[in-house]
């Protein structure tokens, strides 16, 4: 049914619809909306045969869904940010207990300083973790997602983890199509769990294993999102027929026809990219456009074929691997390796920092003539940093950092 | 079965006026461990140390579980030697459904277990959940206390064995003050583990108004299976906390283990009592009580207190005395139990 409707609320409504049996969650900015959404839905009788736990913590929350899970329940939990650094040591473990749990990641910067916009810092603080993740550009394919989740948690026996950006799909109110119970019925089949605690046949889950056998472990769980590769697309297809749109997959491209640029990036951001590049080829560029839905799974082979006929690519980074440079662009590199497509970082929208269609085209027409590689950071204020650079080498004691930016930038009206 | 008459010596059990779990007793009062029919929820074969006390606890409180569950036992175990030395891969001591996850999440995963049992209307199916002191006194304890403030359905038995044994002997918040450990040495006049006060967690347990509290010892393994039973029979969060020696961390023989869990209820360093509610309903009355002393000598952890030589040992033995005299005036412990009353 087509509803105007908040985006954190729509995706309570479909993970409603999926008929989770254990939800637990912890509240954090920006993810608390869903989690409030479900309460409600199980409080007043709309979602039944659910148990909703209040719990401490966000290592409480995904350790009661490990429980759950591996006991047989469908589970849901949702966290953000600095509540997905708290649960770290259980991500690991329920990826690698193989436990099909879904989780919403309502992306958000990590501190400090603490931050609560939007960034993607926090799913790539958990990208070798063993979980799927998928990226949702639009609330619409969030609400998609979430339905094709379970899925493919439970057909792969591995949790995933849906990334939805913080405010701007979370609390955006827009036109959603929320599906019907029977659409959902007809393409989710209840959990049959491959490994479940029940005393009438008892097996012992999360043994430990010494080096003779890890490396075999590991290697099934890679196998695993391998399989994946496959199971994402045609989960997909699959959507189409019983809903009637396309939502999900792997990748998609925009006006990728005769592109010699392209943009790489996932989530959100993809709305502002698309329109730059509609402005860029009214004014005669050559640009396109390629959305990553599935960043684990990461797909080599479909980006190498999508990029190939690229003279350049710009990743546009949600992240910033410090150190480094981005976490997207060093994926992107490895698919072009050996090809002789220019590769550009271009890190943007740092702890909710707006991505403005402006600096992007006049940053895209630069790049047309560069001829290097470069690791760049849209709209850095670099007079507050050369500033501060110099500062902390003058002064020992040069205090703290982000307090003395704010500092300057407020008193010399930088920003 | 065998006749069992009262000349022969019982195989594996021991025998004379502590019995525990043996064929001699009147049926009764036998332990779940006496039966041959019982559900054996760990098997032998596991990689305890010889004369381990976390590993005959654990067989003790599972194997009563499982009785009192009529087999449908679901256990939730939290990294630490119980752990360790049962699943060494690909083998598995447990006969039970068995989930290991993390080292501090034992309690919110069997939460997680009663959730899924709840919601799929198997309301037979109970949890037990277990950890050793570390798991469950320190880096659990969040979890823990979360599960008792929820009043999840979960039974939650600590096996403390006073120290982080698994990785070798480190201090935990369960450590008794002066104890060595490989992070409180004793070097010139540091006595091992500093004095404090600890972390009574049974106390802590109770504060939360959970329907039950208990301490047990593998010296009384009657008294540890009744408080299993009574756990069992009631619903909700439920806590037992059972001391168990430890021969490599403690520096004691492997025969001595029984000797020395119960020198520790003796002296009154570890009381046994049960609450519900968070209100004391029994405390178990010392036979014969002993002095500090007689517990800690035949422990290495505690030998710097016994060189003749060592700076503030008089002292320190007198605290922990002090230790042992404030729990039996606070539970009563020397009052006369109902079986010498009678006799009396
Ligand atoms: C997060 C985390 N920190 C540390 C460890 C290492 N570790 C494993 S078992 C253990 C100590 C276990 O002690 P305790 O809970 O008292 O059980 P015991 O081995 O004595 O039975 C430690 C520190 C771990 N596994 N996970
Ligand atoms: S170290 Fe202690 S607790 Fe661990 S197996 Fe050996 S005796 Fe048991």
């Amino acid at each position: 049914m087509l509803k105007q409707i908040e985006g954190s609320r729509a995706m309570a409504e479909a993970i409603a619809l999926c008929r989770p049996e254990v939800i637990c969650a912890y509240p954090i900015t920006p993810q608390t909306h869903i989690v409030e959404g479900l309460a409600e839905l199980v409080r007043d009788g709309r979602l039944t045969g659910c148990e909703y736990l209040n719990v401490e913590s966000e290592f409480a929350a995904l350790s009661v869904a490990i429980g759950s899970s591996a006991a047989g329940a469908r589970t849901y939990t949702a966290t953000s940010s600095q509540g997905l650094l708290f649960m770290m040591e259980a991500v690991y473990n329920a990826s690698g207990l193989g436990l099909p749990i879904v989780m919403t990641l309502g992306n958000r910067a990590i501190g400090a300083p603490i931050n609560i916009w939007n960034d993607h810092s926090d799913a790539m603080a958990v990208r070798d973790a063993g979980w799927i993740m998928l990226f949702a550009e639009t609330n619409q394919e969030a609400v998609d997602l979430h339905i094709q989740a379970f899925r493919l948690a439970e057909e792969l026996s591995c949790p995933v983890m849906v990334n939805v950006d913080g405010f701007i799909l979370t609390h955006a109110v827009e036109r959603v199509d929320v599906p019907e119970q029977i659409q959902v019925d007809t393409f989710l089949p209840p959990f049959e769990p491959v490994q479940v605690l029940d005393p009438r046949d008892p097996v012992s889950i999360g043994a430990m294993v010494g080096p003779e056998a890890f490396t075999e472990v590991r290697y099934l769980a890679h196998h695993k999102q391998m399989l994946a590769l496959d199971a994402i697309p045609r989960i997909a297809a699959e959507f189409k027929g019983v809903f009637g749109r396309e939502s999900g997959g792997l990748l998609r491209g925009y006006r990728m026809e005769d592109a010699d640029t392209v943009v790489v990036a996932m989530g959100s951001v993809m709305g502002t990219i698309k329109d730059t590049i509609d402005e860029m080829r009214d004014q005669g560029h050559a640009v396109g456009a390629l959305h990553i839905g599935s960043f684990r799974p990461f797909p080599l082979e479909e980006v190498r074929s999508a990029l190939l006929p690229a003279k350049r690519v710009v990743v546009l980074e949600k992240n910033l691997a410090i150190g480094m440079g981005g976490v997207l662009a060093s994926h992107v590199r490895m698919a072009l390796r050996g090809h002789g497509n220019r590769v550009h970082t271009l890190v943007a929208g740092l702890g909710g920092r707006p991505i403005t269609r402006a600096s992007l085209s006049r940053f895209l027409a630069v790049v047309e003539q560069e001829p290097h590689n470069t690791l760049h950071f849209l709209d850095l204020n670099t007079e507050v940093v050369e500033a501060e650079i110099a500062r902390m080498a003058q002064t020992r004691r040069s205090g703290p950092i982000a307090e003395n930016v704010l500092r300057r930038m407020g008193a010399g009206g930088l920003l | 079965m065998p006749q069992t008459g009262p000349s022969q010596t019982v195989k594996f059990y021991q025998t004379g006026t502590l019995t525990v779990g043996n064929r001699l007793l009147d049926p009764a009062s036998r332990t779940v461990q006496s039966s041959e029919s019982r559900s054996n929820a760990i098997t032998c074969g596991h990689r305890a140390c010889q004369g381990c006390g976390e590993a005959l606890g654990a067989r003790y409180a599972v194997d009563a579980a499982m009785r009192a569950a009529n087999s449908q036992l679901v256990c939730v175990n939290a990294t630490g030697c119980l752990e360790v030395f049962t699943t060494p891969y690909p083998e598995t001591s447990w006969q039970v459904p068995w989930l290991h996850s993390l080292f501090g999440n034992a309690a919110a995963v069997a939460a997680g277990v009663a959730a899924a049992m709840r919601v799929k209307g198997r309301q037979e199916v109970r949890v037990l959940a277990q950890g050793g002191d570390g798991g469950t006194t320190d880096i659990g304890f969040g979890c823990l206390s979360g599960m008792f403030e929820r009043n999840d359905d979960v039974l939650y038995v600590c096996y403390d064995n006073q120290a982080y044994m698994n990785t070798g002997v480190q201090r935990s918040s369960a450590t008794p003050p002066t104890a060595r450990t490989a992070t409180t040495p004793v070097a010139e006049d540091a006595p091992g583990n500093v004095f404090g006060t600890g972390k009574n967690v049974p106390l802590i347990a109770m504060a939360h108004n959970i329907p039950y509290v208990a301490t047990a010892s593998v010296a009384d393994l009657h008294d540890l299976e009744a408080k299993v039973n009574r756990a069992m029979s009631l619903r909700g969060a439920r806590y037992l906390h059972v001391l168990v020696p430890c021969p490599l961390g403690w520096g004691s023989a492997s025969h001595d283990t029984i000797r020395l869990a119960r020198l520790a209820v003796e002296c009154g360093l570890f009381p046994l009592f049960e609450a519900e509610h968070g209100e004391i309903t029994a405390t178990k009355p010392i036979r014969r009580r002993v002095p500090v002393e007689e517990y800690l000598r035949p422990q290495r952890r505690f030998a710097h207190l016994f060189r003749p030589d060592a700076p503030h040992a008089g002292e320190a033995l007198a605290r922990i005395q002090a230790m042992a005299d404030a729990n039996i005036r606070r539970f009563d412990l020397l009052r006369m139990s109902d079986d010498r009353k009678e006799t009396a």
